[in-house]
This record gives C-alpha cells, sequence and structure tokens, in this order.
C-alpha cells in the first residue's frame, strides 16, 4: 500500500514539475546551477573509477585468457565492449546515485526541514517545477556526457595498464580495439544512461522534496534515495538488455 | 482585510482546527497566541494556503482562497510576505542574493534598481555591511531582520509572522517586534503574528485571537485582556507571579487608581 501510495506521489510530483515558469531567466540560471553540480562536480570521481576499472578488467582478462590460441587482440576487444556496455553506463551511474543523488535528496530535505520550500510556495514559485526539474534535465544532459567520458577513460586505463605490466603492446591494443567494433553497443549505453541519469535524479529528488521531521530524517531519506536508485538502476539494467540486446 | 471564516482541519481523526473565524484587518497586528499545539501554526499555514482546510474559507479582499484561480493564487501570493519561525533563508544564497530573489523571480527591474530597492529594505530594518554575508555567518537576530527584509521586498498588503521571537534574547525580541509594528503601519499591511511572547501580546497586539485545544477560546485587543476574566486567557498569559503583578499594576494604572511610574521620568522633570 505505501508502496503504490509512494508511486502515485511520484507520478504527482513529475506532473507537478510541467507549469510554466515564472521567470525563464531564472530557472535557466538554475539549470546552468545544477549542470556544474551534477556534471563538473562528478567528473573527478567518475574519471578515478573509469580508469581503474578499465585498467583491472584489462589485467583480469589476461589472467583469464590462458590459452595462446586466443589473440593478444581479444584481450582489448573484452575490455572494450565490458567498459562500454556494462561499466561506463551502470557503474559509473551507481556512483553517481551515490555522489548525485544523496547531494539532490539532502539538499532538498534540508530545503523542507528548514522551511525553504515552504517559502518559496508563499513568495508564489512553483517548488517542483523550480527545484525538481532543473535537477532532472541537468542529470540527463550531463550524465551522457559523463558516461562517454567513462568509455573513452575506462578504454584508455586499460591500454595503459596493459602496457604498464608488459600484458599487451598498444598496438596490438589499439588494432583489437578496432576490430568488429559495433557502434550499437555505444548508442546502447547512452539509452542507458539517459535511462539511468532520470532514476538518479527523480528518485532522490521524491525522497528529498517528501522529507518530514529533521536532521535525522534527511539522513534517513538521502540513504533510501541512494539504495533504491541503486536497485532501479539495476533493474533497468536488465530490461534494457533483455530488450535491446 | 483577511476574513478567517469557520475553519475546520483534521489530520486523520485528529480534529485539530474546530469552527475557527476572525477578521484581521490592514495596519494593524493581528495576534494568533494559545499554547503549544492549540492549532495556530496550522491555522496559520492555512491561512498562507501551505494546508487546505477540510471546512471553511479564508478571504482575501472578500475572495475565497481555495475557490480561486491558479492565477489568481499567483497574484495574491505576490501580496504576501513571511517571517518564518526558523528564518528559511536559503543556506547557498548570500543576504543580498536572499533579499533580491523575489525581485529577480517576480520584477523586470534593472540590477540597479533591485540593488537599490535590497539596500532601502536592510537599512529599513537597521541592517549595514552585510550584502555578501551567507546565512551560516550571521546570528539569529540578524537572521530574523534579513528574513523580515526579504518578506517585506515586494511591498506586499499581508504579512505573516510565525513565531518571529523564538530562540531571541528578550532585547533582540523588542526589535523584531517595534520592527514588524513599525512596518505594519508605514505600509498599512495586514500583518498576522502567530506568537507566545507575552511582550509582543502587550506591545503589538492589536488584535489577538487566543485559541484553545484548536477552538478559539478569546479574542479582543491588547487592553481587553488586562480586564479579561477569562480563566484560560489568564492562566495562559499572567502564568507566573511576577506577570500576574504586572497585570494588576497595569489594571490600576488604567483605572486610575495608580499613576503610570512608567511616566515617572516626565513627573519629576523640573
Amino acid at each position: 500500500m505505501s508502496l503504490l501510495s509512494d508511486i502515485g506521489r511520484f507520478m504527482l510530483m513529475l506532473k507537478g514539475m510541467f507549469k510554466r515558469p515564472e521567470k525563464a531567466s531564472m530557472y535557466w540560471k538554475e539549470l546552468m546551477r545544477q549542470c556544474m553540480e551534477i556534471g563538473f562536480g562528478s567528473l573527478g570521481i567518475v574519471a578515478i573509477i573509469s580508469v581503474f576499472i578499465g585498467a583491472v578488467s584489462t589485467i583480469q582478462t589476461a589472467y583469464q585468457l590462458v590459452s595462446p590460441l586466443v589473440p593478444l587482440t581479444t584481450i582489448a576487444q573484452i575490455v572494450r565492449d565490458t567498459v562500454i556496455l556494462e561499466f561506463a553506463p551502470t557503474l559509473v551511474c551507481i556512483v553517481l546515485a551515490g555522489v548525485a543523488g544523496s547531494r539532490i535528496a539532502s539538499e532538498l530535505g534540508n530545503m523542507r526541514v528548514s522551511e525553504q520550500i515552504d517559502a518559496l510556495e508563499i513568495m508564489g514559485v512553483n517548488t517542483k517545477t523550480y527545484l525538481i526539474l532543473p535537477k532532472i534535465a541537468a542529470a540527463m544532459l550531463m550524465i551522457p556526457l559523463l558516461v562517454i567520458i567513462a568509455m573513452a577513460l575506462g578504454i584508455w586505463g586499460g591500454r595503459l595498464a596493459g602496457t604498464a605490466a608488459g600484458i599487451i603492446s598498444p598496438t596490438i591494443f589499439d588494432k583489437g580495439l578496432a576490430d568488429d567494433f559495433l557502434p550499437y553497443n555505444v548508442f546502447f549505453a547512452l539509452t542507458k544512461g539517459y535511462v539511468f541519469s532520470f532514476i538518479i535524479s527523480s528518485v532522490p529528488a521524491f525522497y528529498g522534496y517528501y522529507v518530514r521531521g529533521g536532521a535525522l530524517e534527511i539522513g534517513r531519506a538521502s540513504t533510501k534515495a541512494v539504495v533504491v536508485s541503486c536497485i532501479l538502476i539495476l533493474f533497468a539494467d536488465y530490461i534494457l538488455s533483455a530488450l535491446l540486446l | 482585510m483577511i476574513e478567517v471564516k469557520n475553519i475546520q482541519k483534521k489530520f486523520g481523526d485528529k480534529v485539530v482546527i474546530e469552527n475557527v473565524s476572525a477578521q484581521m484587518k490592514p495596519g494593524q497586528c493581528n495576534l494568533i497566541i494559545g499554547a503549544s499545539g492549540s492549532g495556530k501554526t496550522v491555522l496559520m499555514k492555512c491561512m498562507v494556503g501551505l494546508l487546505t482546510p477540510d471546512q471553511g474559507e479564508i478571504c482575501y479582499q472578500g475572495e475565497n482562497f481555495f475557490s480561486m484561480r491558479q492565477e489568481q493564487h499567483t497574484a495574491i501570493r505576490k501580496e504576501i510576505g513571511m517571517l518564518f519561525q526558523g528564518s528559511a533563508l536559503f543556506d547557498s544564497l548570500s543576504v543580498e542574493q536572499n533579499i533580491m530573489f523575489p525581485l529577480d523571480m517576480f520584477t523586470k527591474d534593472t540590477s540597479a534598481q533591485k540593488l537599490k530597492r535590497v539596500n532601502e529594505v536592510l537599512e529599513r530594518v537597521s541592517l549595514k555591511d552585510v550584502n555578501h554575508k551567507f546565512p551560516a555567518e550571521l546570528s539569529g537576530g540578524m537572521k530574523k531582520r534579513v528574513a523580515l527584509a526579504r518578506a517585506v521586498v515586494l511591498n506586499p498588503k499581508y504579512l505573516f509572522c510565525d513565531e518571529p521571537n523564538s530562540g531571541l534574547d528578550p532585547q533582540t525580541s523588542l526589535v523584531i517586534d517595534k520592527l514588524i509594528k513599525d512596518l505594519t503601519v508605514e505600509f498599512n499591511i495586514t500583518t498576522v503574528v502567530n506568537t507566545h511572547d507575552m511582550n509582543s501580546v502587550m506591545e503589538t497586539g492589536d488584535y489577538i485571537l487566543y485559541m484553545y485545544q484548536g477552538k478559539k477560546e478569546w479574542e479582543g485587543t491588547r487592553q481587553d485582556i488586562i480586564f479579561s476574566n477569562n480563566k484560560l486567557l489568564n492562566d495562559f498569559i499572567f502564568a507566573s507571579e511576577f506577570l500576574k503583578d504586572a497585570k494588576d499594576m497595569r489594571m490600576l494604572e488604567q483605572t486610575g487608581k495608580m499613576p503610570n511610574f512608567r511616566n515617572m521620568d516626565d513627573m519629576i522633570k523640573p
């Protein structure tokens, strides 16, 4: 019953976002602020994770490919496809659910508890449109870009680790990258990026916006937002893979 | 003028406000008083539209707020300023940006015009050199004054103050009370104040609505309170021996049975 009620409130929240803005320039300013926070604010962690995941993928793939019959270019192909199909969109978005999602939930939760949302309502500002829509729009603009960056850095990290460990030369790695490359995989990864970015922004916004109580509840809402976002990302990952691959 | 007509509000089965009616006039400080849990905050939230009453009407200039169209809501809301108990300043914005926010959102003024207006209201609430400070850097009293400046920056017709003195020392409380009173008279604002503070009641209460367990128990002016025989009201307002003595003295003063000692300075002047 509570789940159905939450889904209903979530839908109403989404519906409430699509109202005419009081002043477009203020909304644009807020969108840019959110793009900076969600996009550039998460760039560092995304870069670090991507490079290391790519590096680990190369070393572990090489460790498992013991047969001399399997060409070394296969390592690059496996790293490429794993990073593009799974690591860049899914793993990065799970990390972003923690970084950006908890920030969104706690920011809105704090605004709710300290009556800042009420203050905006009384001024005549549509708080769902002003506070939630720019966050979702910014996430859907920036997170797919972060996914593309993660793909590039992940593959680069794999190449670097392969060369540094003497597993595979850069030339062979580059050859492997080009072999049997399917551009559709990138499209699939970006589709996942868009779906996940909606989850990462809207679910924490929901938990933050409707928080009740004090500081303790903000913490709880933030944790719940991250947990639910992660579960939904994994669920959506499965559905999208089953549908699109 | 704001008219509250037979408002009733329930949360689940619990009736929080029962059949409350009142008239709040412009140029007056209209106070809602009562113990914690008496329903005064819920009543104020119904008045500003943050909560929808189950029954009754809240009329602004004769028109029921809850049967207005969306555009009328927006228009009325632009005429409402509110000072929250915790000030509700936007943490990420400086004092200047906080006060400028309603101007940015609802006016087409130039940056220079907006800055001029911000400085005017800051001066009006006696704050200087705080434009670039953030709420976290301000004292409780300063936060209240900034919030008051933000509430009046669009020249509202209606000003709502939810426990404006909570957490403030008595001297700062008096400053805030005086500011609210002065702004009310100066701009002919219909001010509604939700308070526990007896100083506020006796200094600023032009109209006082006393709520007890969700019902209107008493209404009148601050002069009426002195002579009221309502036991619940007297127990609430004059809770200590000191306040009871103060009430007796004020009663004797007003009936002329005792000189007004607060004017002693005038009396002993050569």
